[in-house]
């Protein structure tokens, strides 16, 4: 196949960027969308120009590197798939292809496709874990967690923390990330001394670090490459309000249930 | 070089009780007082962080992603052994013990894998406590199931994406310490070099990779999490970062590097499509639970596989390991796998394949039960290969995937120089000539979350603070040595970029130093790989600058340590003249073409060193093995 990409271009955080054109050819249909960039960058270094700067590293959907807004729509057009996923038999000869970073506020672009989301770090560091020190722990069988609980524990924590629920909203909030671990910790019975506590520091940590609000557009669970439904938002909302109705009734010291 | 095991005395079931009783502690007021620098985040880094870090230990902690979330452990797929015995079908600490003693062809060191069958019990209700989402029973307990070399089911698993939410969970905890001040993280950053005082590991040299900065960070001690090196034969399953750098980077200062040429081949891997490929996929072992292994018995049969009756198939793995069949260890998949395809019965287009067939299953268990055990394995291979499994047999073929080979540790896992150690997939301590389905995520749990706490008190007891700077002598002279490097890699501009010579290496070493070895193989790419590497500083081409993010650099660095380590690999191999594990050479087999082990003048680790004049000399560190009988690894 033969294609034209328009990539996005920036040389510092603070450099103007803009699109730039690039023809590649002999691209195979089999190929991956990386591998496909893969050849264009090997073109590029032996020309000893500057490559496409992106993230990958596991290339197959799990790491949460790769991030890339592929003709308008992160991760491209495929769903429940990530860049990396993306395989070339999904476009078709001639086509051109629009390649830019996340757009994000609370994402800044470091150069070309490589944006700086450590402010996803900063949430989870604001409650998205259990406070279990090494050795604390009881056996694993002696508190039972219906399957169901732990089913849907698990849907919520199949999250890669790509961002591509970021890049795709319109505020560019965080909502379904951190709604996904809110759940993901809430729904099991360990998650439960500090469950009110985590959701009221995270939303908070969420919006020091620049994210947007949720106005319940729905784009996030169209772009999540895990499916991550946006009813663990609502969930999220639900424990919210009640942290905050208990923050008010017992002062600061906030208990479970 | 001197090789100490430190295996404390004792019978083996007491050994590491009575050895955490008997080592030095630093006390709790003590412990803030000491820095700890931990290299990697992923299972291994992150969880030996976390802990270290709950016990006072001032902790710096580096990886190259741009979170710690990222590490590839992430990746792995199918599970996580302990054995809790939850399904009573006669586990034990024991037989665990065993199975990983045997599965690794009698190659991995006693006192060091009963520990490890030990703590696989404290893991799982580490992982349970931090909210690792495994799969669960009706009834509320957790779920197993079996994987290779097996005859129990203690695999504990998050559907197939174990190795995800363990680290996570590894993850958690350490932005929980993170936040609490006890850790400072710094991702984005590459260690390029460890830095020695007075013979003793005292910190590293790092560069940040977006600014290119080139920074010192001095400590008390030095762990090294980094992982495996299977991305030397370029395409394998791992990560495309993966790398030998920190490990190499050891071994140059004075590390034993152990067991190199020990490198596992996963027989259940997506095929190879074409000269554009980047890395393959694993189809995770817990497949071969539901799936059966066959192809066609004539040669050159190329008919869709449904068009095959049952009486012209060969279910070569059933037929040839009828007790543990498809779920035979993975050398000997891998090996039969290559067996049939040089017999000229592989399937696919390249005739480098094998089926892997579910509808044996789906007829037995119904479509929804398959779709529930590996539907997202199944929408892997329907993505990478546009077919589908549910209606076609998978294509599969054995590719890298894991290192057994690592830094030499000691049973503290202290490498020859004092205050490094090794962790995880970086060393090479537990698993032998092979390693089992499972046992690297229990691994790198057990050294961080609860060997290391420990072990590293008995050093720092006797090597108090002292005031060490990175304004010291040698940690500006290593500075200015990754100066150098650097420059030299980033003024290349030949006509070559640097992944064509990765992908000229690994394919040298994936023909001779990969399934199958033999001498002649190994000595041409000893005499090839200097010559290689030579071209390599011509030719090679590097744009940009040292200054900032310059991921063609990155890569360079890491290649031109491949370049060096592959050498040692192959020599590894070559003077191994017995077949064991994953370590296949083709001189040595028996007349079934199985692998013939060789334990009068072979049960040895081979460690390594850096001699006087650079060339690598070999060191051997005798397996004594007390408590289990050697015997001839039988899966028939
Ligand atoms: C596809 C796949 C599936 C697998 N499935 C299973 C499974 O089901 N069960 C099982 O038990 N095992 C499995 N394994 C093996 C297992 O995942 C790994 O062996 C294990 O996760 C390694 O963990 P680690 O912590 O040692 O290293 P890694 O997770 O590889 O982490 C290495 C860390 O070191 C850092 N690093 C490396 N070099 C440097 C440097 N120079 N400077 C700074 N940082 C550096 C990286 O950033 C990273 O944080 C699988 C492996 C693969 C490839
Ligand atoms: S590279 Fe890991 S998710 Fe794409």
């Amino acid at each position: 196949m033969n294609l034209t990409l328009l990539v996005w271009r920036q040389e510092t955080p603070t450099s103007e960027g803009s699109f730039k054109e690039y023809k590649v050819n002999d691209v195979s249909p089999d190929s991956s969308f990386l591998e496909m960039l893969d050849l264009l960058n090997e073109e590029l270094e032996v020309k000893g120009e500057a490559p496409i700067a992106f993230e990958h590293d596991c290339r197959e959907g799990i790491c949460g590197s790769c991030s890339m807004v592929v003709n308008g729509k992160p991760h491209g057009p495929n769903k429940l798939a990530t860049t990396c996923q993306l395989h070339m038999r999904s476009f078709k000869d001639g086509d051109t292809i629009v390649i830019e970073p996340w757009r994000a506020k609370a994402f800044p672009v470091i150069k070309d496709l490589v944006v700086d989301r450590s402010a996803f770090d900063k949430i989870i560091q604001a409650g998205g874990f259990i406070s279990v020190n090494t050795g604390a722990a009881v056996d694993a069988n002696s508190i039972l967690i219906d399957k169901e609980s732990a089913d849907s524990a698990f849907d919520a924590a199949t999250c890669i923390g790509c961002g591509a629920c970021v890049a795709a909203c319109p505020n560019g909030s965080a909502m379904l990330f951190t709604a996904a671990k809110v759940s993901h910790l809430g729904l099991l019975a360990q998650g439960q001394p500090e469950r009110y506590s985590r959701v009221i520091n995270m939303v908070k940590e969420m919006d020091a670090q620049m994210f947007g609000g949720c106005t319940n557009h729905g784009e996030c669970q169209e772009a999540c490459p895990k499916g991550i439904s946006i009813k663990f938002i609502s969930r999220l909302n639900r424990d919210y309000l009640k942290g905050r109705l208990l923050q008010i009734v017992q002062g600061s010291g906030m208990k479970a249930q | 070089m001197e090789l100490n095991s430190k295996v404390p005395d004792g019978p083996l079931d007491k050994k590491w009780t009575s050895h955490k009783g008997k080592i030095k502690l630093v006390n709790p007021a003590n412990k803030r007082k000491y820095k700890v620098i931990v290299v990697g985040t992923g299972l291994a880094g992150a969880s030996a962080a976390a802990t270290l870090s709950e016990l006072g230990y001032q902790v710096k902690a580096f990886c190259f992603q741009d979170s710690p979330r990222r590490a590839h452990s992430i990746a792995a797929q199918g599970g996580i052994n302990a054995a809790k015995n939850y399904q009573n079908d006669g586990d034990s600490v024991y037989r665990l013990f065993y199975d990983t003693i045997k599965g690794g062809d009698f190659r991995a060191r006693e006192a060091n894998v009963h520990r490890l069958a030990e703590v696989s019990l404290n893991i799982i209700d580490q992982c349970v406590a931090q909210g690792v989402p495994f799969a669960r029973e009706y009834g509320g307990t957790l779920s197993n199931r079996s994987f290779g070399g097996a005859q129990v089911s203690r695999t504990f698993y998050a559907r197939g994406q174990t190795g995800q939410q363990l680290l996570l969970g590894a993850y958690a905890a350490l932005e929980k310490e993170i936040a609490r001040g006890g850790v400072k993280m710094y991702p984005f950053t590459e260690m390029l070099d460890v830095v020695l005082v007075d013979g003793r590991a005292r910190g590293i040299v790092t560069r940040n990779l977006r600014t290119g900065k080139i920074e010192s960070h001095v400590a008390d001690a030095v762990l090294l999490c980094t992982g495996g090196y299977s991305t030397v034969f370029y395409l394998s399953t791992n990560a495309k970062g993966c790398n030998v750098t920190a490990t190499w980077r050891a071994y140059k200062r004075g590390a034993g590097f152990a067991n190199p040429c020990f490198t596992q081949i996963h027989p259940t891997c997506i095929p190879v499509t074409g000269e554009h490929q980047s890395k393959l996929t694993l189809m995770s072992e817990s497949l071969r639970n539901d799936g059966r292994i066959w192809v066609p018995k004539n040669k050159g049969d190329k008919r869709s596989p449904s068009d095959i009756p049952e009486g012209e198939r060969d279910y070569y793995l059933e037929r040839k390991y009828p007790s543990f069949g498809n779920l035979s260890p993975r050398d000997i998949a891998s090996r039969a796998a290559k067996e049939v395809c040089d017999e000229g019965r592989g399937v696919g287009s390249s005739g480098l394949g094998v089926y892997l067939d579910f509808s044996d299953a789906i007829k037995r268990l119904g479509r929804s039960a398959i779709e529930a055990r590996y539907g997202n394995l199944f929408d892997i291979y329907k993505q990478i290969t546009g077919e589908n499994p549910y209606e076609s047999p998978m294509r599969i073929f054995p590719a890298p995937h894991y290192t057994m080979g690592g830094l030499w540790v000691d049973y503290n896992l202290m490498t020859t120089i004092p205050g490094l150690y090794a962790l995880g997939e970086a060393n090479f301590s537990d698993h032998g000539a092979n390693r089992l389905g499972a046992s690297a995520l229990m691994q790198g749990l057990a050294d961080g979350y609860f060997v290391i706490p420990y072990t590293i008190g008995d050093f720092l007891a006797d090597h108090k603070p002292d005031g060490i700077s990175e304004t010291h002598k040698s940690f500006l002279d290593t500075e200015r040595e990754v100066k150098e490097r650097l420059s030299k890699l980033v003024s290349l501009r030949g006509n070559r970029s640097i992944d064509s010579f990765h992908r000229e290496l690994g394919r040298l070493m994936w023909d001779n130093c990969g399934m199958s070895r033999s001498k002649a193989g190994l000595t041409e790419t000893i005499n090839k790989i200097p010559e290689l590497r030579e071209r390599f500083y011509k030719e090679a081409c590097v744009p940009g600058s040292g200054e900032d993010l310059n991921q063609t650099l990155e890569r360079a660095g890491r290649v031109a340590d491949f370049l060096e380590f592959a050498e040692v690999m192959c020599r590894d191999a070559l003077d191994r003249e017995e077949s064991c594990g994953g370590h296949f050479r083709s001189e040595y087999q028996t007349e079934e073409g199985e692998a013939k082990r060789n334990d009068d003048d072979y049960c040895y680790a081979s460690v390594w060193g850096k001699s006087e004049d650079g060339s690598p000399k070999l060191f051997k560190e005798k397996l004594n093995f007390e408590n289990v009988k050697l015997q001839t690894r039988s899966y028939k």
